[in-house]
């Protein structure tokens, strides 16, 4: 019983652990090495369980494990720091309005992506949120380019929770009701027990939901009165997974990294016209010469999701072929897993980009056999934000 | 009543009053793999090496490889699974068994660990 796929790589040193290692141990989570944290990859209730409760109720995860960061420009202008982390992103920040949130890429010179963001305003500075594993080369990045100008701090003494699912709106508006006013993308700071808490609308799981930055000795007292909430449970980074796979999300690592451009990785949403060629503020960030090239001719690959037939699921690094040519590659798979959902195995991966649309049919291997692949529109499951 | 043998892969075996040999994962395996969303099965008459992998467990996360207990060849898999594969998690030591084979050696058997011993294996994981 050797299990051959989806274990993370043995870190060396010692593992970190969130200021809710102890709540974990204490609900009975398997913990396991992610990005340098020891984190629960589930609970007792198990992935499937997880996962559709998450669907269907609500969940609370630990993401404490992620970056979080303010950004502030020494004026003290929102627009200036806006400005300058624009040089690294290519995403719209300058029309960012304080109280909202966006999606954006960290870009390479050579127009790959160095790692995948959230970026709040308020009213005088940005607050970032970055993966785990990038997190420090992303704060070395910052430092190098805008530290002269910018005040730029990782807020390492900060948990970070994620609440999802058609439940979360309800639990969280019972320790602070102000939350339920908000929509999809909006960010604000709440007070919750008396702690400054950063709440955003969002998350990773494609249901509406929120995240909910707080001060780390707050975390467990706070995640405790979350998961009294009726119909709360907590979720692991197996169930998060598949859960982001489903809606169609990104895992950096998995699905970008700096081989990979925006325009391969099918995010041109997440370059907004002012940046694109022509736009107000258009070439101004790394990378900007290849991504705004593709943009207008397009790429040589992209980003699709992919069905399998039957019920294997197609793992990371599954080579995927022409069905009349099995001994020629054109693309392969970045990330799969079994839907629970769905019911059935989901996956993404980078083809050709004259076999990107819905619909292509294509083959596969598992474990010496061929699976026919079909092409299909992400997300998989509909997102069910809150607009 | 059938002699049950276990292996470090965590595999039950269970011999038969036929003399073949009924092959199965532990309630310690399938906790540890988690919810089981497929198995493939080897094909029957299948002649296996002892450690040869001859069937796989998907869970939610991984692929896990189940392997050949003993030398001999595969004479009947357990169909229910294909449709069904969370049975492994609900009844992985009697309904959820993966396959049956004939032993090359039916003294190999004795060769596999007892109970006492495999819960003295647990122990030391």
């Amino acid at each position: 019983m050797d299990q051959h796929a989806a274990t993370p790589p043995v870190t060396p040193e010692p593992l970190s652990r969130t200021p809710l290692h102890a709540l974990h141990l204490e609900l009975g989570g398997r913990m396991v090495p992610f990005a340098g944290y020891e984190m629960p990859v589930q609970y007792p209730a198990g992935i499937m369980t997880e996962h559709t409760h998450v669907r269907s109720a609500c969940g609370l995860f630990d993401v404490s494990h992620m970056g979080q960061i303010s950004l502030r420009h020494r004026s003290g202008s929102l627009h200036d720091a806006a400005l300058a982390l624009e040089r690294l992103v290519p995403a719209d920040i300058v029309a960012l309005k304080p109280g909202r949130q966006r999606y954006a890429l960290f870009t390479t010179p050579d127009g790959g992506i160095s790692d995948d963001l959230m970026v709040a305003a308020e009213a005088d500075q940005l607050f970032l949120v970055v993966n785990a594993g990038p997190k420090l080369a992303d704060l070395a990045h910052l430092q190098q380019h805008l530290g002269a100008e910018c005040e730029i701090a990782l807020l390492a003494d900060r948990a970070l929770l994620a609440l999802q699912g058609p439940g979360a709106e309800a639990a969280l508006a019972a320790l602070a009701p102000e939350v339920a006013a908000m929509r999809f993308m909006d960010f604000r700071r709440v007070s919750i027990d008396g702690q400054d808490c950063t709440v955003s609308r969002s998350g990773y799981t494609g249901e509406d939901g929120f995240e909910i930055g707080l001060p780390s000795a707050a975390a467990e007292s706070i995640a405790r009165r979350l998961l009294a909430q009726p119909g709360v449970l907590p979720i692991g980074l197996g169930a998060r997974d598949s859960l982001r796979l489903e809606a169609g999300l990104c895992l950096y690592g998995s699905d970008l990294d700096t081989g990979t451009s925006p325009v391969e990785a099918a995010l041109e949403w997440a370059i907004q016209k002012s940046r694109r060629f022509g736009g107000a503020r258009g070439d101004g960030f790394i990378g900007a010469q290849r991504i705004l090239t593709e943009l207008e001719n397009g790429a040589a690959r992209r980003r699709v999701g992919l069905r399998p037939d039957g019920r294997a699921p197609l793992r990371a690094g599954a080579p995927l072929f022409l069905p009349d040519d099995p001994a020629t590659p054109v693309g392969h798979v970045t990330s799969g897993a079994f839907g629970p959902t769905l019911q059935a195995p989901v996956a993404m991966g980078y083809v050709e980009t004259a076999l990107a649309q819905p619909g292509t049919v294509l083959l596969s291997e598992l474990r010496g056999r061929p699976v026919s692949v079909t092409v299909s529109p992400t997300p998989f499951v509909p997102p069910t934000y809150k607009r | 009543m059938a002699e049950i043998r276990y292996t470090k892969d965590h595999e039950w075996v269970r011999l038969e009053e036929d003399g073949t040999a009924t092959v199965g994962i532990t309630d310690h395996a399938q906790e540890a793999l988690g919810d089981i969303v497929f198995v493939e099965l080897p094909a029957t008459d299948r002649t296996v090496v002892e450690g040869e992998s001859v069937a796989v467990v998907e869970s939610v996360k991984a692929a896990s490889d189940i392997y050949a207990p003993l030398a001999g060849k595969v004479v009947e898999i357990n169909d229910l699974l294909t449709e069904d594969p969370s049975l492994v998690n609900r009844d992985p030591e009697d309904e959820a068994w993966f396959f049956r084979m004939e032993l090359d050696d039916a003294d190999a058997f004795e060769s596999l660990m007892d109970e006492d011993a495999y819960k003295q294996f647990l122990e030391t994981l």
